[in-house]
């Protein structure tokens, strides 16, 4: 049964954690725009003279003091997820049910497994260049969702009631949560191979270095996307009695996972890879946020479930 | 070529092809890939020239059709051609939006007829690009299974005579007596292993190319299944109402597409009896008062002279004799009579009326062509819950029965049934009619709560509301493939992770007089290259047990480096 308490704590705490999440852009955003400090133009300097072999694609961030703005920040998105998930789940009490049934929780949700990507990929790699995409794209994310597409609590009309919404959507969310990761290194990768000068620019890890990791990333992002075309189809087989119509969600989708074929493709193709395939896979990541807004509060068809008044 | 430079420059651009030349002979030359793949062997341009005869542009078109560059590209376009069937309304998903969308924009109809934008999905021209995609694809997979086939029973490459240069290059203490321990190391870390003098090369993966090929093949499978299925298969939908029954048969079907290779006979020759269809609305959540919570159609299922009972539920479909049963949509049925004049029943039916909104508000239409002094129609809506607005108008607060209501307009004149063009009966064409009850009229429209009766005007009989029952519209359907469809899109999921999640790559260990060279090749993404011929260095070092897992390598800081002819830019 819906509880009208724990809605109001989960937007207590989502609006928390939105301010937590703009802080910590800020403190990215200082980080980025941060000048060169002469130790490192010094260090740069000797490398440049002494190796000669070096190339960019083996450089690393520099890490040590320097680095403390984007510490900070990144402290500072660790725990605004943790505000954010906590809304998330509370919002999943105060309905009932799993909080990913409607627009509103779907952006709550998927935002959140954006961020954990972000926050967990730490372990693997350090990605906190890429902090001030990922909080601007959270702060400004959450801003609209409360704002737009916020609904209070309800049942599941009888469609949705199905163990493939726990499972299709959630994956759904992470194949999502992988792609805005992948779209945030591509967008580097494109600024790197172009422009140079800027200390943050030049502090990145090197073109080809971003566009491997974007790959492995985005590559993780169409495995989810696969499976969540699929289990949509089965579970539209079973709702709808057809596992297949174009419609309208339908159709974005196989456009979402056609434009990703093509850009694993075409970082195999000579003559594709590198720019070509970065820009192919920010469209892919367009098309997705364009499937998410305008599909589903301006399109017609069976997938209205944005649970917005018409 | 060379410009003048230093002695040590040139031992360098030496090296660097030798280790160019060792890529190609063993990754560049890659049969298994497109000659446009980064692994793939560069075509030369001879392809182009003016001696090519016809069998010559034959290949030369066959291969730029089958070449990864031209893929992209037909996968690109695929994506574009899917977008316009998302604007404009489909004849197979949204038939009244396509009525629609003509009616408001009568200039345009021309175009949309003339670009199939109303049949994007079936259109030649999206048509033509899946099929070139197909063959594309099939003409890039077939030779490379070929090739595939031949790798898993060729044994591993020739060691390359310099391993200075390859990832991951390193020496650890040993000689040719250690050969052995190596090979024994590398195959129980599951490499296919072959001797070449004092040296061993290794190769493992090959599940990766088989899972590709698994994923490219499933494709294929999955797209003839499709097209299968819609000629073998078939597709109704009856609209029923509680109380009533149906046949599978044509006549008593609303509508029915049958595949290609099916007719009409061949339909499974069960019934569908409605006993009811019980809806539950939400009544305690105050921002979802109303909203329907389960709908349970209980149906009595009549098949080889048996009659059992069965249930239809939403994401839960009957099935019977191998066809599925699905629940599409509901509404309300008022039952109702009129008599003429004379006290003659001249209509008793049960009239379903179409749902506009959430709160059922439903609109329907009674169409009396005989018995009455004229011809008459009605036309208006039934409120499961009436309420009357501050404008005199009624609505509906509530989807379920609070407060029935109907509200007719009438009209005498014409129906138009004798036109000999078929008309919908939930239209009424009151082009040739003048309004006599609503609105337009003198008279109010006839407002009517179950179990009344009215006059209609102009002394020309009455009308009753008998009572009200719902009504489902049921969709039967059968899709012979769907299992192969299904089967499909597995083999292309676990294709697809075997394809993109196992590493494939050779390395290789020779004895020279430094001690034991270590280096790997990758073949395809392959991040934990280094990280596997470090591995495999500290296990001939012998101080780290066969059993222990691999150090822990998150966090490297450096990229391992690509193969050196692998060059991004
Ligand atoms: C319906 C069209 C196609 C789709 C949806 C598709 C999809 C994919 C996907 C998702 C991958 C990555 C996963 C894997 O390696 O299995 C892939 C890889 C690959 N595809 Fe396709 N493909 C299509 C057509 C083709 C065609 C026509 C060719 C030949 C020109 C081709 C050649 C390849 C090759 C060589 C790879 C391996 C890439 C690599 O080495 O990383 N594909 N394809």
């Amino acid at each position: 049964m819906p509880d009208v308490s724990w809605d109001s704590y989960s937007l207590l705490a989502v609006y928390s954690s939105m301010a937590v999440y703009a802080i910590a852009f800020i403190a990215f955003a200082f980080d980025v725009a941060r000048r060169r400090d002469p130790a490192e133009v010094r260090e740069r300097e000797l490398v440049a003279a002494g190796g000669g072999t070096t190339t960019t694609a083996t450089e690393t961030p520099t890490r040590g003091p320097r680095r403390n703005l984007a510490k900070v920040g990144f402290a500072l998105t660790v725990l605004a997820w943790v505000l954010h998930v906590a809304g998330t789940v509370m919002r999943g009490i105060a309905a009932g049910r799993v909080p990913w049934a409607n627009m509103y929780e779907f952006a709550l949700t998927s935002i959140a497994i954006i961020v954990g990507i972000f926050v967990f990929a730490q372990l693997w790699r350090d990605l906190r260049f890429l902090g001030v995409y990922i909080t601007g794209l959270a702060t400004v994310f959450l801003g609209v969702a409360t704002v737009n597409f916020y609904v209070s609590p309800t049942p599941l009309p009888p469609a949705l009631q199905s163990y493939w919404l726990v499972i299709h959507v959630f994956v759904a969310a992470l194949g999502t949560g992988f792609f805005a990761l992948g779209s945030g290194l591509s967008i580097l990768q494109l600024i790197r191979s172009r422009a140079s000068g800027l200390a943050y620019v030049d502090r990145l890890p090197g073109a080809s270095a971003l566009e491997d990791l974007s790959y492995r990333v985005s590559v993780m992002g169409f495995i989810f996307w696969t499976f969540t075309l699929i289990a949509g189809a089965v579970w539209a087989e079973h709702a709808w009695g057809r596992y297949w119509g174009w419609d309208t969600k339908e159709v974005w989708t196989f456009v979402i996972w056609v434009v990703y074929a093509g850009y694993i493709h075409a970082r195999a193709t000579r003559g594709w890879r590198g720019t070509r395939s970065a820009w192919l896979q920010l469209i892919g990541f367009a098309a997705i946020l364009f499937n998410f807004t305008i599909v589903n509060v301006y399109f017609k068809g069976l997938h209205t479930y944005s649970g917005l008044p018409e | 070529m060379s410009s003048r430079s230093s002695d040590s420059a040139k031992a360098a651009k030496a090296d660097a092809a030798a280790a160019a030349k060792v890529a190609r002979d063993d990754a560049g030359h890659d049969p298994m890939r497109p000659s446009d793949h980064v692994d793939g062997t560069p075509q030369t341009e001879a392809a182009g020239g003016p001696r090519l005869g016809p069998v010559g542009w034959l290949r030369f078109a066959w291969r730029q059709l089958t070449s990864m560059r031209t893929a992209i590209v037909l996968l690109l376009m695929l994506a574009l051609a899917a977008v316009p069937g998302s604007l404009v309304p489909q004849r197979s998903s949204d038939p009244n939006g396509v009525i629609a969308v003509r009616d408001a924009n009568p200039d345009l109809v021309w175009l949309y007829d003339a670009l199939q934008l109303h049949d994007v999905y079936t259109s030649p021209w999206f048509s033509a690009i899946t099929i070139l995609l197909l063959v594309s694809l099939v003409g890039c997979v077939i030779p490379r299974m070929r090739h595939h086939w031949a790798a898993m029973r060729a044994r591993p490459p020739k060691t390359p005579a310099r391993l200075s240069r390859l990832v991951g290059f390193q020496t650890v203490p040993g000689d040719a007596s250690d050969v052995d321990r190596a090979e024994g190391v590398l195959r129980r870390l599951g490499y296919r292993t072959e001797r070449y003098g004092d040296s061993v090369s290794a190769e493992r993966g090959y599940l990766r190319e088989t899972g590709n090929l698994i994923f490219h093949a499933s494709i294929v499978v999955i797209v003839v299944a499709i097209v299968a299925g819609s000629g073998f298969g078939f597709q109704s939908q009856r609209l029923v109402v509680e109380g009533e029954g149906f046949s599978l048969s044509g006549a008593s079907l609303d509508t029915l597409n049958t595949g290609q290779w099916v007719s009409a006979d061949d339909l499974p020759g069960f019934g569908i009896h409605l006993d009811e269809l019980d809806v539950v609305y939400e009544t305690e959540n105050v921002d979802a008062i109303g909203q329907p919570l389960d709908f349970t159609a209980f149906v009595q299922v009549t098949e080889d002279g048996d009659t059992h009972p069965g249930q239809i539920r939403i994401n839960e479909p009957l099935r019977v004799q191998g066809s599925d049963l699905y629940l599409i949509s509901n509404g309300y049925a008022p039952q109702i009579t009129v008599t003429n004049a004379d006290g003659t029943v001249v209509f008793d039916e049960i009239v379903p009326f179409l749902a506009q909104d959430n709160e059922m508000t439903s609109l329907g239409v009674i169409k009396l062509p005989d018995g009455l002094a004229e011809q008459v129609g009605l036309q208006g809506f039934f409120y499961p819950s009436a309420a009357q607005l501050d404008t005199g108008a009624y609505a509906s607060y509530y989807p379920d029965l609070l407060n029935p209501l109907l509200s007719l307009q009438v009209y005498t004149g014409d129906l138009g049934l004798d036109d000999g063009v078929p008309q919908s009966v939930y239209q009424l064409d009151t082009e040739d009619m003048e309004q006599v009850a609503g609105r337009d009229s003198a008279e109010p429209a006839l407002l009517i709560g179950p179990g009344e009766t009215v006059d209609l005007p102009d002394g020309l009989g009455t009308i009753s509301f008998e009572g009200i029952r719902r009504y489902a519209v049921i969709d039967v359907h059968r899709d012979v493939t769907q299992g192969w469809v299904l089967g499909g899109a597995i083999a292309l999921v676990a294709g697809l992770l075997a394809s993109l999640l196992i590493p494939r790559r050779r390395l290789w260990v020779k004895a020279t007089e430094q001690g034991l060279e270590l280096a790997g090749l990758a073949r395809g993404e392959d991040p934990r290259l280094e990280g596997a011929v470090d591995d495999l260095a500290r296990r001939l070092r012998g101080d780290d047990a066969d059993d222990l897992p691999p150090k822990h390598r998150w966090g490297r800081a450096t990229e391992p480096g690509r193969a050196a002819d692998d060059d991004p830019k």
